[in-house]
């Protein structure tokens, strides 16, 4: 297929995999931000095309994995409610909130529904007007443009049945959280491609700056990702730090100007709590006061509900590439995907579950 | 009466699941897991107990007036059609209940006879569209040549169903030198599929409410009896498993054919069928579509000194054009199935645990 197999050629995975050795010549580690490039990686073994020397730690980019508890389980109070429409992306509908997930909401006879485009719950919001249309508008960069979307046609078509349970995350503040730890492993970043798509890169430049290391921006196809190992591999070699751009058929560093207008229109910067991480200031966007009308915690009133976390999860050591999933005591027993102790192991970005589909046996050659 | 070893202790501990979940109907591993601990061991038998798609029971096996004789043999299935929604392209729910038995008798290397077909309907199902699903399943028993030959209509109170549940039950015959079994799968052996794979399940998803696509995409929905048939003559006996891939795909049906044979099985990615504009809709969706259903197709593991004839066999029947040798049957990793992927390295296809659900970016 067109714009695909160029990406997945074996011939030259294999020359960048050949190059990669070629180019190590001592230990290094690289975190990739995104769960999608997690997945990339693991699903089509490119972590066995490295060489030893080369650590690849999965980085907290899983939106599914970073909601936090608390936001989850003020979801499915929300849904639980008779006049909600509650609609969501599919793979939150599977993450284990304190005493239920959307799917046994959906079970227990809420109207839960899968939509693609939160466009598609304003939609539903005109069609229903005598329902309350809910969206879970969580996410990276990338869902916000869309997001912002939904509330301003809301707002432009006067909708009055319609809002957004919003936990927005932003990729410079937790890398900012990782670098600053003591335990900080990281000598290198994949930024994520599609996060860039929207807000291009400047952003990253005073992060490369400050901590002297190189941040490349990469897509998520086996190539890109063996392409952007190899960019930070040749700068940390040559002693050289900044960002680099590897993904350039997406990404400009400027991004997409008039998606990032329409989110600073609708939304505003706040501290957010991370899942697994806990509260990283300036880390989140929430509605802005002129749309106040569309937050659906302050519609339904759910402000108040907290929950406490698993103690034996430690995906929040994982996020920050502290930790492997297979170093966790519940790895693959207490914690399946059946039976999710935290959000990683959930969502198909997660690090967990991407380590437990693919990887769970060891390779047989 | 009493009942001495009785337990009431529920077999799947209600601290995991005090209720059936969706999950526990998606083909995958909770699906699995109300089947081996609660279904199974309560209806105990041998026939059941041999895990195919139907099940195959032998009369006149070498006593009474036919002693000597071969036995005869039956095999025996039943499916419920619950699908929303009942109208799709490429078919429909009547159809779809008509091929999926017919397929299931297949699967078991029979010859369907006779299908019966139960209909349970909500009070306020419009007539023109029961009338609509009722000439559909007339056409598709037709086309195939194997007639409804009995049936029940139930109705139920408005809000107490989805509109039109049907169930279709069917017999077949097993020819004398057809040994069809999931246990037979064994090192060596070549695994076929008859054609591109997630056609049906990518088709649904493309008019289900929320997730509208636009896609020129119709299902692979047909019976595959005459498809089987070819494939028999041309492996008799060294066909040693065929199965359709429908809920939970290829990757679920390999997993069970390996489980129940005790072997691995080892794929190669390049090789699996998969037409663009189902691999597009995948990669949009972020869905693999080594778990997504089919409803047209079948799997056939064969002796490797049949692959060749079974191949070309499947090759020159119309529904089996596009068939190809996705992998083998191996020694290692009893149980497990494995990839060798586009890019040259290995991974496991795991059995997924409930339906594959699209992502968020």
């Amino acid at each position: 297929m067109k714009y695909v197999d160029e990406y997945r050629n074996e011939a030259d995975v294999q020359k960048f995999a050949a190059a990669i050795r070629r180019l190590v010549t001592r230990p290094w580690t690289l975190m990739e931000i995104c769960g999608g490039q997690t997945h990339t990686i693991i699903k089509s073994g490119i972590d066995h095309l490295l060489p030893s020397e080369v650590t690849l730690v999965h980085g907290p980019g899983c939106p599914v994995c970073v909601t936090p508890l608390e936001l989850i389980d003020k979801a499915v109070a929300i849904a639980r409610r008779p006049e909600v429409i509650f609609t969501s992306f599919g793979d939150m509908l599977r993450v284990p909130g304190s005493e239920a997930d959307l799917l046994s909401v959906k079970a227990a006879g809420g109207d839960v529904r899968m939509v693609y485009s939160p466009l598609d719950a304003v939609k539903l919001a005109q069609k229903h007007p005598d329902r309350e249309v809910v969206f879970f508008a969580v996410g990276f960069e990338t869902t916000a443009p869309a997001n912002a979307m939904a509330v301003w046609q809301a707002s432009q078509l006067g909708l009055r049945n319609f809002s957004i349970l919003c936990s927005h995350v932003l990729v410079p503040p937790a890398m900012e959280a990782i670098l600053g730890s003591p335990n900080n492993q990281v000598q290198g970043f994949l930024a994520a491609g599609h996060v860039c798509t929207v807000m291009g890169y400047w952003e990253y430049e005073p992060i490369a700056e400050r901590y002297r290391l190189p941040i490349v921006v990469t897509g998520f196809e086996p190539l890109d990702l063996l392409q952007g190992i190899y960019m930070a591999l040749k700068a940390l070699e040559e002693g050289r730090w900044g960002v680099e751009n590897q993904y350039t058929r997406a990404v400009t560093r400027e991004g997409n100007r008039p998606a990032q207008a329409l989110v600073r229109q609708v939304f505003e910067v706040t501290d957010r709590p991370w899942r697994g991480i806990g509260v990283i200031p300036m880390s989140g966007y929430r509605l802005r006061p002129e749309y106040a009308a569309y937050d659906a915690e302050r519609r339904f009133g759910v402000g108040r509900i907290t929950a406490q976390e698993s103690p034996l999860c430690i995906a929040g050591q994982i996020m920050q590439g502290w930790k492997k999933p297979t170093d966790c005591s519940a790895f693959g027993t207490l914690c399946t995907p059946e039976h999710p102790l935290g959000a990683p192991m959930v969502s198909s970005e997660g690090a967990c579950a991407a380590y437990y589909h693919y990887a769970r046996a060891a390779v047989v050659a | 009466m009493h009942l001495p070893d009785f337990t009431l202790a529920c077999p799947i501990p209600i601290s995991e699941y005090p209720a059936i979940t969706l999950a526990h109907g998606g083909g995958g591993r909770l699906t699995h897991m109300l089947i081996e601990r609660m279904l199974r061991p309560a209806f105990a038998n041998p026939a059941l107990d041999a895990l195919h798609d139907g099940a195959i029971l032998t009369l006149f096996d070498g006593a009474g007036p036919a002693a000597g004789a071969p036995g005869l043999r039956l095999a025996f299935t039943t499916d419920s059609y619950v699908i929303s929604p009942r109208f799709f392209p490429g078919g429909d729910i009547g159809s779809l209940a008509v091929h999926g038995t017919i397929n299931d008798l297949a699967m078991c290397g029979a010859q369907p006879l006779a299908l019966s077909a139960a209909l349970i309907l909500e009070e306020g199902l419009p007539m023109e569209e029961l009338w609509q699903v009722v000439r559909s399943m007339q056409a598709a028993a037709a086309a195939a040549g194997v007639p409804i030959v009995t049936g029940d209509t139930k109705v139920v109170d408005r809000g107490k169903g989805d509109g039109l549940f049907i169930n279709t039950s069917g017999i077949g015959l097993i020819p004398a030198d057809v040994e069809i079994a999931p246990q037979r799968a064994r090192p060596g052996d070549a695994v076929l599929v008859s054609g591109a794979i997630a056609v049906h399940g990518i088709a649904i998803m493309s008019v289900r409410e929320g997730l509208e696509f636009e896609t020129t995409l119709a299902s692979d929905t047909a019976p595959l009896h005459g498809l089987v048939g070819e494939i028999l003559a041309a492996g008799g006996r060294d066909v040693h498993v065929l199965r359709d891939p429908t809920r939970g795909g290829v990757a679920s049906a390999l997993n069970e054919i390996a489980a129940a044979a005790r072997v691995g099985i080892r794929l190669d990615e390049r090789a699996i069928p998969v037409d663009d504009e189902v691999r597009g809709a995948c990669e949009i969706l972020g869905l693999d579509p080594l778990y997504v259903a089919n409803e047209g197709k079948c799997l056939a593991v064969v002796a490797p000194e049949a692959a060749e004839a079974v191949l070309a066999a499947m090759r020159r029947h119309p529904l089996g054009r596009q068939a190809a040798l996705i992998g083998e049957v191996v020694d290692a990793h009893p149980g497990k199935v494995f990839l060798r992927s586009r890019i040259g390295g290995l991974r496991v296809v795991d059995m997924i645990s409930g339906e594959q659900l699209p992502r968020i970016c």
